[in-house]
């Protein structure tokens, strides 16, 4: 009698948990796809920001909020996981704030209820490996450098590149081009310029975060690229500006729209933001590849913050864009510090503008 | 006092299956505690292979748009244009199975010597020195051969491999075609077989001194040289332990990220030969993974996981079709 109470509670219980562990099974995979309703509510209220998104600008946001902590208290919290995760984070309102590199369309941003405008520059360089040339001897333009990466000019020595560079003398080593093999906002802002300058170039591959390159070695993130430039004899990478810096690789210059020949720099930089028009009616949005000014560098790119237009708590709300106006009005030192460009004045007041206007809690404006 | 109950799955004993249908089975005597033993045992091996059946209905339903826009021609069409939308998996595909080829063939062979070494022919301090080596050898994290790959092996490989292979009559097959760079699926090969090896070795060397010292000297005593003992003795006897030991190897080489990424040289095209870049599917998911949103693209990621799955799957289940034949002639234990 009691060996059978026993077997039929002991079954019992075995039903229970197998039923507990399949249900939560069933509801874990359930619920990871489908974006969870409730809204981030961050730490303590005030206290904590939460972003996520682009690895470009990771160094200098990082720096930023380590600044701004000291003078505020505030704590901001930004991951680098890539701009693709931050733009499904900010979706899925597990942040406060999505960073990216490539900038959504206006009729994306009208769906989602979010804004979007840039909150740092950056420029997009060439690295090269070639015996006998230095930094910012090599002389390329634009649909040169399409040719380069699509395969067409195979060798240093083809006439098209010596065309360039009367005077310097180039070696019959084989062109290897190296790409990034993950998918990159600095591929798309690479990309978007040589779509600009080539029309072969936007039929064939277009401008993408990762696209179907049809020839060299892909390196991982901009370290992979400058490693694999370092490492081969006459490749040609293209990395962002601040590592083509650190690791002292040699750069090509490049003639602008206007014709001047250009050599990486922050001026060259700023000078292609100023060059630009910009206009919250696009969401900032604006192409700074091949931009048009006497000294602007052809491949530059802003990174861009996007924050819901209905946002939750005013005084988060306050709080964060309070930040983002201190790194307009104080954050260019430590921008160029590492290697970034500030935004410039014009574009940041249009910004905090279209704050005023768009960022609400329950209709009432946030800012100023 | 309980019965012992025959029948639990024990398939190799043949006299259990014999005197079950010789006599009616003995009724289960068996108290709470043993019962619930039993549910919770059960419990966790249903809950693998429900697991396993939730990960396959996860990738496939995430797959869908890739797999429904695309059908069976994602698997030979080598193409990655996220503007025009358009996916094909053959790159990837090509170069995880190349990779794992390669490693399979220089790695298998030279563990399962180092195996039969240290268990047949090595003074035993020499057994403890080399054995501990080769495990410490299988616990470093692959990152760190990826890193040693990326710094050593393939600069190695651009400056002597390649023009050494260009030399010969070998450079006029399209497998070994193209210009030395280093980076390529014969590097990765190289690296997956640097990792698996100590492992196979360690798991083989484990499998290879567990068969018994009694039926090794009856070969002996009937005159076989250690070859012969080794090969029909030793190695038939252990034939499933190290297959097992194969097998957690190619599912390491198959899936290992990392190291294949800084090496390989991440291509898109497809290139037939074996000295120029290329792309596993491991490493293509995980560099395209962060930077895509929903979409065709990440359905056709997915889509290149499900097909790894699949892989995995059917590999496995060519190799125990295989196992059983070999072990039903061999006449070994289960």
């Amino acid at each position: 009698m009691t060996m059978a109470k026993g077997r039929r509670r002991a079954v019992a219980l075995s039903g229970v948990v197998a039923a507990a562990l399949l249900i939560m099974s069933v509801a874990a995979a359930c619920g990871s796809s489908s974006s969870s309703s409730s809204t981030a509510t961050g730490g303590g209220a005030t206290s904590t920001i939460t972003g996520a998104g682009a690895t470009f600008p990771a160094p200098l946001y990082t720096k930023w909020a380590a600044e701004y902590q000291k003078i505020s208290g505030l704590q901001l919290n930004y991951q680098p996981v890539g701009s693709g995760a931050g733009i499904q984070a900010i979706e899925g309102k597990t942040v406060q704030f999505g960073a990216s590199d490539a900038p959504l369309s206006e009729a994306d941003l009208q769906k989602a209820g979010l804004i979007q405008f840039p909150l740092t520059i950056g420029g997009v360089v060439l690295a090269v490996n070639l015996d006998g040339v230095g930094d910012g001897q090599l002389k390329l333009d634009g649909p040169t450098l399409a040719k380069i990466f699509m395969g067409d000019i195979k060798t240093w020595d083809d006439p098209a590149i010596a065309a360039l560079n009367p005077g310097t003398k180039l070696p019959s080593t084989a062109i290897t081009t190296v790409h990034r093999s993950d998918s990159s906002g600095t591929t798309f802002n690479f990309t978007t310029y040589l779509s600009d300058v080539s029309p072969q170039w936007k039929s064939k591959y277009g401008a993408s975060k990762d696209i179907s390159w049809p020839n060299g070695v892909g390196g991982n993130k901009n370290a992979g690229v400058a490693t694999a430039v370092q490492q081969t004899k006459g490749a040609i990478g293209y990395v962002e500006y601040a590592y083509a810096k650190q690791t002292g690789m040699a750069t090509a210059q490049l003639k602008n729209k206007d014709g001047q020949w250009v050599k990486p720099s922050l001026d060259t930089f700023a000078a292609a933001a100023q060059g630009a028009t910009w206009s919250a009616a696009d969401g900032f949005a604006t192409i700074l590849a091949n931009s048009p000014g006497p000294t602007s560098w052809p491949i530059a790119a802003a990174s861009f913050i996007l924050i819901y237009k209905d946002q939750q708590d005013a005084t988060q709300a306050k709080a964060m864009l309070q930040f983002f106006d201190w790194t307009y009005k104080n954050g260019a030192s430590i921008a160029q510090s590492l290697d970034y460009v500030p935004v410039p004045s014009n574009v940041s007041t249009l910004v905090e503008t279209q704050w005023g206007k768009d960022v609400t809690v329950s209709g009432t404006p946030v800012w100023p | 006092m309980s019965t012992i109950d025959h029948t639990a799955g024990d398939g190799g004993w043949q006299g259990g299956r014999g005197a079950a249908k010789a006599a009616p089975r003995p009724r289960l005597h068996r108290s709470g505690s043993d019962t619930a033993f039993y549910g919770f045992t059960a419990l966790c091996a249903a809950a693998v292979v429900v697991l396993m059946a939730a990960i396959g209905w996860v990738l496939a339903r995430d797959a869908w748009p890739s797999i429904s826009k695309f059908g069976i021609s994602f698997l030979w069409r080598s193409v990655w244009d996220t503007n025009k939308g358009s996916f094909g998996g053959l790159t990837p595909i090509y170069g995880t199975i190349c990779t794992t080829l390669i490693a399979i063939v220089i790695a298998v062979p030279l563990a399962l010597a180092i195996a039969l070494l240290l268990v047949e022919m090595v003074h035993p301090l020499v057994r403890k020195i080399v054995g501990t080596a080769i495990e410490l050898l299988a616990a470093i994290p692959s990152i760190v051969y990826g890193m040693w790959g990326l710094f050593v092996l393939v600069p190695l490989i651009q400056k002597y491999v390649d023009p050494a292979i260009q030399r010969t009559p070998l450079r006029g097959l399209p497998l070994f075609s193209g210009a030395p760079l280093g980076y390529g699926i014969l590097t990765a090969g190289l690296i997956l077989a640097l990792m698996i090896l100590p492992f196979i070795a360690a798991v083989s060397r484990d499998v290879l001194s567990m068969v018994p010292q009694v039926i090794k000297e009856a070969g002996y005593g009937m005159g076989s040289t250690t070859w012969e003992v080794t090969r029909s003795i030793s190695l038939r006897y252990g034939l499933s332990g190290i297959v097992g030991a194969f097998f957690l190897g190619v599912g390491r080489a198959v899936g290992e990220t990392m190291a294949v990424t800084y090496v390989i040289g991440g291509a898109s095209n497809l290139s037939t030969s074996w000295l120029q870049p290329g792309q596993t599917i491991a490493s293509k998911i995980a560099l395209g993974f962060p930077e895509t949103g929903p979409g065709l693209e990440r359905g056709a990621l997915v889509e290149l996981g499900l097909i790894l799955f699949a892989m995995t799957i059917i590999f496995q289940l060519i190799a125990q079709t295989w196992l059983r034949r070999v072990r039903k002639r061999v006449g070994g234990r289960a």
